[in-house]
Order: structure tokens, then C-alpha cells, then sequence
């Protein structure tokens, strides 16, 4: 018997799959999109296993802002006799000079041992000189320095007091360069030859980098556990292969979860969309079930046909989006190349395409439940005596298989949310805020509905009458419309919110900047000459600060050496923020960049003479990690000398805006004196003159960096035109998702509105005056659904910005007025689309068929 | 056997109770060709529905057979349509996505039943339709349409079959085909064969004539004389 319906069910399928297809397929997007996410993503995180030893370039790193203690290094001596190998890295920034050209750069300097990487390869231009570079004072630089410099291989390269051969360009080094290269372009050279450059002279800028290759089979957690607090205790941080891949996967977690919240959202218009599809279809399907109950089917029979017709069809709908999603994924990378950290390796993600198939599915169907358990009520009477759509498809409240369709479909919705969320608390979150979107719309709808039975005057013309009393007449699609419309524009310019506060925070705030160009590593006798050098030329500067170099030796009397780390995520004092350089300054005004937040800015008795206990002004981020407050006392380790202070104001500082910043500042008399570094903000007028200064400035004093501030801002022009052509196309994508939903809540009540138009017509009415009835009707429509829709698109925009992104939020209110239009301009687009067929069929032949 | 007793039936139109049968009794026999008649509104139609269980009454009882249709489930009745109970209908009623063939399956596969393609490929050459059993009912004429209607009402050898004008929508010489056509399996099959109709000349060739009037009957040409007060 099930034999018989299954094969009943395809061939009464035979016409209306096409159209039923059309339906399932506002599913189709929202699974491509849940299939592109979760594809690339998987990509991405298997990328970063496959290439975090090579990134890293050895299997544990260690690391240290200072030289290697000699404890620290005897450590690493007796390791070294038991199979463990050692490379070393030192970063330092430098100006790079090529005399042929006279072109200066800054650059990041990369002296390396000879058995450097241990992973991963090198390659360069010409092939082959990798294994050259310890053979003299070579450099190997990246290609974007030879370009700057109009440099060539065979050229001098001055480094401070140094001088090497450029014998290659690198072509490819693990690990994507893009953001790498933004402070600038990195130059290798033997390590043996760093100090033939003086640059790493007293307080300057350098990393020290030791990376360990333990034997084969060893787990790096294993090896590091029983030495890392004896080396943490020595300033130097352990980071090993897993605990970077685990940070990196990190990084990206911001930006998948919110991904992942407009795939979800996608997924439930597209649900929508079958929702109001489906009734469509239903209507059309009246007469035939009424045969067949005549014929003796029963309402289980019924259901089951048209059941396994909307699975059938709901599968292809949804095996289509997991193709599309395929094609998205594998476009992906080219969209953000040189934005990720790492070369992504794109391939097939078996897990997530049968996770898209099944998801798609699944929603595809709970949706179609829906207006499909209105096939049962169909009388068999229906044969004899024809009642309208609206009368046969109505369902009681109270109908049990109802309810159950309504509880799993708010279930299912929670299952995903559950499934793809990283907490309960955001899947609930996410789940209840979509509950309430969909509330607001349908009671908006009602809203609607009786505004306009109540709002209705007679004195108005006929159309007009005609159009807005169609929004509450028996069998409307005032909720229908209104819900997929809304839905859609609360989609779109959400997306659109969040890609605006998100990206214009650093636009803003670095165009905001007074200064183009930094010098830094000033030493304190260099700064005469460097201000009247920059001030000859015609610039100004902006701002000079001292810098002091320091740590945290006690915080309220107890010794930073007794304290326990804490694990990320504890409550407490974060282990970086306790053991790190501070790089402070000392200034009797807050800088422009800067507000105070807690707490007052300097006592003019701290700044007129030094007190036994100076006051500081901390950034609240740093003092957060830290876990002090205002009144704390914290005692610095300043070169040696131990000096007592009290946190007297918390200040926050946009970070984004190009200038030197400082964790924390310190009232002027205390630091007076100590030995310290100089950093110059200065404003040149353009390209040529920051070029020119450079140059000036490094023939004069080797040793100070420089970096055109403007040339940074650009790369970040860059990235921030990536990432919003990313969420742009995923805003149009939605949009696109948005269209078909619309298309099948207007279709839902066609049949009706057809039968009527016609009926208008043999009455005498003009295509003009159809027309206008259906302008009016719609206009309302999507007036209401487009402000809805912007209305909860601003709660939730502010809701992804400020929780996930953790970020303040504005609205831009005059673009998202423009979205609105494009809504309403779109849902009169679709419903003068819809309206064709009246104008289509002739009288008789409507007249005939009801 | 069909017998109904004192069937009533009322709407509520707005506020307003509306009887559109009143006490409606007859008994039909086994293997008669029955004709209910009476103008537009007289309740024929209602009192069809009634007969064949896809709908019940407000009061009386309908008995098909032995069973009572108002006291089985809407799906105990389908189930009774699909064994015991056959169609056509003045609008062919015919599925549109299923070929004429297919069409006349249909019962048969509702039920389970075993050879219904030979069953329903025997039936389509039975009203002379042999080579047009792969169209589409939108590809046949309204009076193939209605040989095919005939085809499928007859697929499940029923005890009774209800038909609704069932030349209301075709010319006159069709018309008479299909009449013929339902008289002749009427004879062969044993069928009971109940006709809704205002057309008099069709209605006089049923051996009864049950007429209709504001929801009661007037006249009944088959039913035992009655007793003069």
C-alpha cells in the first residue's frame, strides 16, 4: 500500500514539481551560506594545523623582549644534548638604506641562525639562495622593498651601520604576508652580522625568538610543562605549536560567529519563504485532494503524498544550496587573499555538506508542515460545492497535530541555534531574539489590519478603498507579506549596520590622526637634532613623548615573583600583562586621543614636585587584565630602580588612531631623570617630503625608525575595503535570499487575487484602475514591512555589535532610510509582478475555471 | 441497500438557522437506477453528499449497506468510499497531473489493491478509450473526459455509484453516450446507480424518479403507495 502512494505522490507531482521546486528554493541560499561558512571555516582551521609548525617555524618558540638570559640559555645548552635542536630569531626595526638609489624604507629587520626554519620552506627569487644567506652579510628582503627602494638583487643595503649584499628577494614564506608586511617589509639576514648594524643598542625595539625542534613523537605541551615557569620567572614567554593554532582559530572566532547568526537567520527566511510557498501550493491542490477523499483516501494518505512530494523537493532545494555553497567556498579565498594570516588550502568539507543537506532539509519541511496539515480538513465535498481557499485551508487553534508542528518548528529552530552557537546562552539569545523579531512582524501585520478596517473612509476613491481594504479581508496576505518582507529587511540592513560601525571605527579614527609620519628608538640625545632637523624642513611636530621601559615589580605591597599565573579566562591577573615591558611615558596634559574614565587626572601638587608615592594613569583595558583599581599601589621596576606609585585615574584610549599611546602614564617630577627613549609625531605635507625627510633623518642618525603613518593607513584602507566587500556581497546575498520569499508570500494568495481582478475587470474596471488597487495594497505593505524590518534591524545590529564585537554602536540613519525604500520599491516591483496575470487572463476563462 | 430516515440537514447562514433537507426518508434497493430531480436549490446536491457520506446530517441516519455513515470517522468513511462507493461528477473532476490511465488507478492504489494497472487499462477500453489512455484530461474532450470520469468511478467494482448531473457539462449526443454508458454498467456490474439531475428526458429513462422541492421530498415514483388518510 505505502508502495502505491509513494508512486502516487511522484506522478501527481509530475506539473507542479517545477513549481513547488521554486518554492523549496528559498531554502537553497540559506544552506549555501551555511555550507560556504562552515566549509571554509573547517578549511581554515585545518590550514592552521597543517601550517602552525611552519608558521611558527620550529615546535615550541621562545621568546623575549630582552637578550636570552645566560640561565636560560645553559638550559637550552643541556637540552640541546638531548636531541633537541635550536634556532634563533631576531626581529628589530630598522631604516633600510639603498645608496645606489638613495631610497629609505622602513623595514623589519629578521636575523636568523643557520638552521632557520625548522619547518617549512623559503623559497626565493632567484631559486636557491636561501642556503647562501650565511655565506657573507647578505640580505634576502621581500619583493615590496625592492619595489619601494627601486632596488635590485646585486644592490648595497644599509642597515644602520651596516652593510650587506641583496642577494634575493623571498618569494614565498610560510604564512600569508599581507598584514605581516604592513609595518614593513621584512629583510633576513645572518645573525651573526646584527651587531655590526648598532642598532640594538640600550632600550631599543627587538624580539628575541628561540625556536626548539624536539624529537619526533614528543608532545611540545609534555616537554615545555616542567621548564616553563622557570623560564616565565625569566621574562621569557613558551608558546608551543598548539597554543597558537588554538589562537589563531581564536581570531577568527568573532567573525564566524557572526557568520554564523546570518546563516542561521538566512536559513529561517528561506524557511519563510517555503512556509508561504507551500500555502500556495496547498491552495492549488484543494480540488485534487477533494477527489481523492472521494475516491477514498484518507487525510493520512493525503498528507503523506504531498509530505513526501515537499521532502522530496525540499532535498533538492537544499542539494542545490549545498552545491552553490561549494562554488562560495571555493571563491572565497580569492575574495580575501592577503587578508588571513594563513594560505587557506580550500577542499571539500564532507561533514559540512551532509550538515547543509540535512539542515536544509529538516527546516525545508518543518516549514512546509505548516500549510500542509491544512490538506486534511479538505472535504470531500469541496467536489460538489466549491468554498473559497480561505474557507477550506482554515485551522483551529486547537488542532493538536498543529500544535505539534508549531512546538518542533520553535524547536528545531533552538536545536540549530544550540548546534552552531559556541554557548547555550548565545543560542538562547539568538533563538529568542529571532522569536521576537517574527512577534514584532506579526503583530505589526495585525497592526496593519486594523488600522486599515478602522482607518477606511468612505469618501475616498473606489481603487483606493479597494486596495487598503484588501489588507484586512478574509484570506489577506497582510501577515505573509508583511513577515517575509520584514524578515528580509531586518536581514539586509542588519548586515548592513554592523559592517558600518564595525569598519567605520577605523576609518574614522585614523583619518582623525594630526600626524603622519613617527620616529621612534629617538635616543635622549638625539632629540635636539632630530626636532630642529624635522622643523628645517618646514614640518611640524606634533607631538614628542619620552618613553621609559619598565616592569611590574609589586602590586599593594605583594611581589609580582610570589604571584601565581592565572589561566586565561580566570578571574584575576593575567600572566602577560604582570611579566610584560611596559613602554611608558610621562606627561602633565591627556593627549587628544585619550578621555578620562575614572578617577582625576593629575594633582597639580603631584605635578609640581615628585611624592613618595607618584600617581599614574592607567588605561582601563590594561588595568582590567591586571585586576587593579583606582588607590592600588603598584611598584615599578624602572632599569633597576624601584619607584612606588598610586593609580589615581583610568583612562580609555582609541587605539585606532595612529599616534604613539601609552598603557600608562605617569605624573611628570617622578620619571624625570630616569634614562629614556624619545618618540616624535610629526606632520609632513605628502609623499615626496615624508620620502625626503626619511632619508635626512637616517643619514643623520642611523638608528631612529621612521613610518609613513599614511602608507599604513592605506593598507589599512585596504583590509577594511576587503572586509567590506565580504559583508557587502553577504548583504546582497541575503537580499537575493529575500526576492524568492517574497515572490512565494505574494503567490500564496494569487489564485484569489486573479479570480478577483478578473472579476473587477468583466465589471468594467481598466488595467489602470487594477493597477492602482494593487499599488495602493502594496505600497502599505511594504511601507510597513520595510520600517518594521529597520526597526529590529537597529536592535539587532546594536545587539551584534555591542555583544559579539564589543563594540559602540550608532545607527546611520539616512542609508538605512535608503534600504527601507529599496524594500518598498522592491515589494511594488513584485506585486504589479504578481498582478500581470489579471491583466493576463481573459474573463471567460477565469470565470470558467472558479 | 441505502436507506435514509428523516434526514435533515441545516446551515447557519449569519444568525440564521436554514433547513435545506426536512425528514428526507427512502430505502434503495440493491441494483437500481435511481433519479433525484428538482430545480436549482431544491437541496439535490446536498442530499447527494449526504448519500455518498462526505458529508452527514444534522439529524436522521444515512445506512449504507448496514453501516451507519453519521456514526463512522471521517476516515472510516473515505475508507467505505474507496470500497463500496463511486463518483462522476458534472465537472469531470478529473486530476490534471495524472494521465486518463492513471486516473482511473487511482482508487485502487488508495487501497492496495494488487493489478491495478491491467484493472484500469481493461476499464479505459471498456468506454472505448483505448488509445488515449496516456493523455492528459487537458488534452481530451469534455466527453472522453467524462468516459474516463465513468472508468475510475467504476475501478473499484462499487456497490453504489452517485452521479452528479453528470451530462450538465456536455452536448446533448454526448450526453446521451454517457448515460448509456453508466445504464449498461449498471446491468453488467449490479451496481446501484444514484443521478442528480434536472434534465427530464434523462431522468425518465431511470426506473425511479425521486423529486426534490425546498428540501422535501414531492414525489417519489418508487416508493410504496401510500396509505390515504
Amino acid at each position: 500500500m505505502t508502495g502505491s502512494i509513494w508512486n502516487l505522490a511522484w506522478r501527481e507531482s509530475r506539473t507542479a514539481r517545477r513549481r513547488l521546486l521554486l518554492y523549496m528554493s528559498s531554502i537553497s541560499l540559506g544552506v549555501a551560506a551555511l555550507v560556504a561558512i562552515d566549509s571554509f571555516s573547517a578549511n581554515i582551521i585545518q590550514s592552521v594545523k597543517d601550517q602552525s609548525r611552519a608558521l611558527m617555524g620550529g615546535d615550541i618558540s621562545f621568546n623575549s623582549s630582552k637578550p636570552i638570559p645566560p640561565a636560560v640559555d645553559s638550559l637550552f645548552d643541556s637540552l640541546s644534548r638531548h636531541g633537541v635542536a635550536f634556532a634563533r630569531v631576531t626581529t628589530f626595526p630598522s631604516m633600510a638604506v639603498v645608496p645606489r638609489t638613495s631610497g629609505t624604507r622602513f623595514s623589519q629587520v629578521r636575523g636568523v641562525t643557520d638552521n632557520y626554519p625548522f619547518y617549512g620552506k623559503i623559497t626565493t627569487e632567484p631559486a636557491g639562495r636561501w642556503k647562501l644567506l650565511q655565506q657573507g652579510p647578505y640580505a634576502i628582503v621581500d619583493p615590496s622593498l625592492l619595489t619601494t627602494l627601486d632596488a635590485k638583487v646585486g644592490d648595497t643595503l644599509k642597515l644602520g651601520f651596516g652593510t650587506f649584499t641583496i642577494i634575493a628577494s623571498v618569494a614565498d614564506v610560510p604564512g600569508a604576508a599581507g598584514i605581516a608586511e604592513m609595518l614593513g617589509p621584512r629583510i633576513f639576514i645572518p645573525a651573526r652580522y646584527i651587531a655590526e648594524t648598532q642598532l640594538l643598542v640600550f632600550g631599543s625595539t627587538a624580539d628575541r625568538t628561540v625556536l626548539a625542534r624536539i624529537p619526533a613523537g614528543t608532545d611540545p605541551d609534555k616537554f615545555v610543562k616542567p621548564i616553563k615557569t622557570r623560564l616565565e620567572s625569566q621574562q621569557v614567554r613558551v608558546r608551543t605549536v598548539t597554543q597558537s593554532e588554538m589562537q589563531t582559530a581564536d581570531a577568527i572566532e568573532n567573525l564566524s560567529d557572526f557568520i554564523a547568526i546570518v546563516g542561521l537567520v538566512a536559513l529561517l527566511l528561506g524557511g519563510i519563504g517555503v512556509a508561504s510557498g507551500v500555502r500556495a501550493f496547498v491552495a492549488r491542490k484543494i480540488d485534487t485532494v477533494a477527489v481523492l477523499r472521494c475516491l477514498g483516501a484518507s487525510s493520512g494518505q493525503v498528507l503523506t503524498i504531498y509530505v513526501v512530494q515537499a521532502a522530496a523537493m525540499g532535498l533538492v532545494g537544499a542539494a542545490a544550496g549545498v552545491l552553490l555553497g561549494v562554488l562560495i567556498q571555493f571563491a572565497l579565498p580569492h575574495v580575501l587573499t592577503g587578508f588571513l594570516p594563513i594560505d587557506v588550502s580550500v577542499s571539500l568539507v564532507p561533514s559540512a555538506i551532509v550538515e547543509g543537506l540535512a539542515v536544509g532539509g529538516w527546516i525545508a519541511l518543518v516549514f512546509a508542515l505548516r500549510p500542509l496539515l491544512a490538506l486534511r480538513n479538505v472535504s470531500p465535498l469541496q467536489t460538489l460545492r466549491r468554498d473559497t481557499d480561505a474557507d477550506v485551508l482554515r485551522m483551529r487553534w486547537t488542532d493538536a497535530p498543529r500544535i505539534a508542528v508549531n512546538v518542533g518548528l520553535v524547536a528545531s529552530v533552538i536545536g540549530i541555534a544550540l548546534a552552531r552557537a559556541r554557548t547555550t546562552k548565545q543560542a538562547f539569545a539568538m533563538s529568542a531574539a529571532t522569536g521576537m523579531a517574527i512577534l514584532a512582524l506579526v503583530a505589526s501585520a495585525a497592526l496593519l489590519s486594523w488600522a486599515a478596517r478602522k482607518g477606511l473612509r468612505k469618501r475616498w476613491p473606489y481603487v483606493m478603498r479597494q486596495g487598503v481594504a484588501n489588507l484586512y479581508r478574509p484570506g489577506n496576505q497582510t501577515r505573509a507579506v508583511i513577515l517575509a518582507l520584514g524578515f528580509g529587511a531586518f536581514l539586509v540592513s542588519t548586515l548592513y549596520l554592523v559592517q558600518h560601525n564595525i569598519l567605520h571605527r577605523f576609518t574614522v579614527a585614523a583619518q582623525e590622526s594630526r600626524g603622519n609620519v613617527v620616529f621612534f628608538d629617538v635616543q635622549q640625545d638625539q632629540g635636539a637634532g632630530l626636532d630642529s632637523l624635522i622643523r628645517a624642513g618646514g614640518h611640524q611636530i606634533v607631538q614628542t613623548a619620552p618613553v621609559v621601559t619598565m616592569r611590574i615589580a609589586a602590586i599593594n605591597g605583594k611581589r609580582v615573583s610570589d604571584m601565581l599565573p592565572v589561566q586565561r579566562d580566570q578571574r584575576g591577573r593575567a600572566g602577560w600583562a604582570l611579566r610584560r615591558e611596559f613602554r611608558s611615558t610621562y606627561r602633565d596634559r591627556p593627549a587628544a586621543s585619550e578621555t578620562i574614565v575614572a578617577g582625576k587626572w593629575f594633582s597639580d601638587s603631584s605635578l609640581r614636585a615628585p611624592k613618595d608615592t607618584g600617581e599614574i594613569s592607567m588605561e582601563e583595558g590594561v588595568a582590567k587584565e591586571l585586576n587593579v583599581k583606582l588607590g592600588d599601589v603598584i611598584v615599578w621596576n624602572v632599569q633597576g630602580v624601584e619607584i612606588p606609585t598610586r593609580i589615581t585615574s583610568l583612562r580609555k584610549v582609541v587605539w585606532t588612531r595612529f599616534e604613539p599611546n601609552f598603557f600608562v602614564v605617569f605624573a611628570p617630577p617622578i620619571l624625570k631623570g630616569a634614562p629614556n627613549q624619545l618618540v616624535l609625531l610629526a606632520q609632513v605635507r605628502d609623499e615626496r617630503q615624508v620620502a625626503l625627510l626619511q632619508r635626512a633623518v637616517v643619514n643623520r642618525f642611523p638608528n631612529v625608525s621612521s613610518i609613513d603613518l599614511s602608507a599604513i593607513k592605506r593598507t589599512v584602507d585596504r583590509i577594511v575595503e576587503r572586509v567590506s566587500l565580504a559583508i557587502r556581497f553577504m548583504a546582497l546575498f541575503s537580499l537575493a535570499v529575500a526576492i524568492p520569499v517574497l515572490f512565494s508570500a505574494v503567490s500564496a494568495t494569487r489564485r484569489a487575487r486573479v479570480r478577483e481582478g478578473v472579476l473587477l475587470k468583466t465589471l468594467g474596471a481598466t488595467r489602470g484602475q487594477i493597477a492602482r488597487i494593487l499599488l495602493a495594497e502594496y505600497s502599505l505593505l511594504g511601507l510597513l514591512g520595510g520600517l518594521t524590518g529597520m526597526v529590529l534591524s537597529v536592535a539587532g545590529g546594536w545587539a551584534v555589535v555591542r555583544y559579539i564585537f564589543n563594540m559602540p554602536f550608532a545607527p546611520p540613519l539616512l542609508p538605512i532610510a535608503g534600504i527601507a525604500l529599496v524594500i518598498v520599491a522592491l515589494t511594488l516591483l513584485i506585486g504589479l509582478l504578481a498582478g500581470r496575470d489579471v491583466f493576463r487572463e481573459t474573463p471567460i476563462a477565469a470565470l470558467r475555471d472558479a | 441497500m441505502l436507506i435514509a430516515s428523516d434526514v435533515t440537514k441545516e446551515y447557519m447562514s449569519g444568525e440564521q438557522k436554514l433547513a435545506v433537507l426536512r425528514d428526507v426518508s427512502f430505502t434503495i434497493p440493491q441494483g437500481a437506477f435511481v433519479a433525484i430531480v428538482g430545480p436549482s436549490g431544491s437541496g439535490k446536491t446536498t442530499l447527494l453528499g449526504l448519500l455518498a457520506g462526505l458529508d452527514t446530517p444534522t439529524r436522521g441516519t444515512v445506512v449504507l449497506d448496514g453501516a451507519d455513515l453519521g456514526a463512522l470517522s471521517e476516515n472510516d468513511r473515505a475508507r467505505l468510499r474507496g470500497e463500496k462507493v463511486g463518483f462522476v461528477f458534472q465537472t469531470f473532476q478529473l486530476i490534471p497531473t495524472l494521465t486518463a490511465l492513471e486516473n482511473v488507478q487511482v482508487p485502487l492504489e488508495l487501497r492496495g489493491s494488487d493489478g491495478a494497472v491491467e484493472r484500469a487499462r481493461e476499464l479505459i477500453e471498456r468506454v472505448g478509450l483505448r488509445d488515449r489512455g496516456h493523455h492528459f484530461p487537458m488534452q481530451l474532450s469534455g466527453g472522453e473526459q467524462q468516459r474516463v470520469a465513468v472508468a475510475r468511478a467504476f475501478a473499484n467494482s462499487p456497490r453504489i455509484l452517485f452521479a452528479d448531473e453528470p451530462t450538465g457539462n456536455l452536448d446533448h449526443a454526448t450526453g446521451q453516450r454517457i448515460f448509456e454508458l453508466l445504464q449498461s454498467l449498471n446491468s453488467e456490474s449490479g451496481s446501484t446507480i444514484v443521478l442528480v439531475t434536472h434534465d427530464s428526458t434523462l431522468a425518465s429513462r431511470a426506473s425511479r424518479i425521486i423529486r426534490l422541492l425546498d428540501g422535501a421530498i414531492v414525489e417519489d415514483t418508487g416508493a410504496p403507495p401510500s396509505v390515504p388518510a
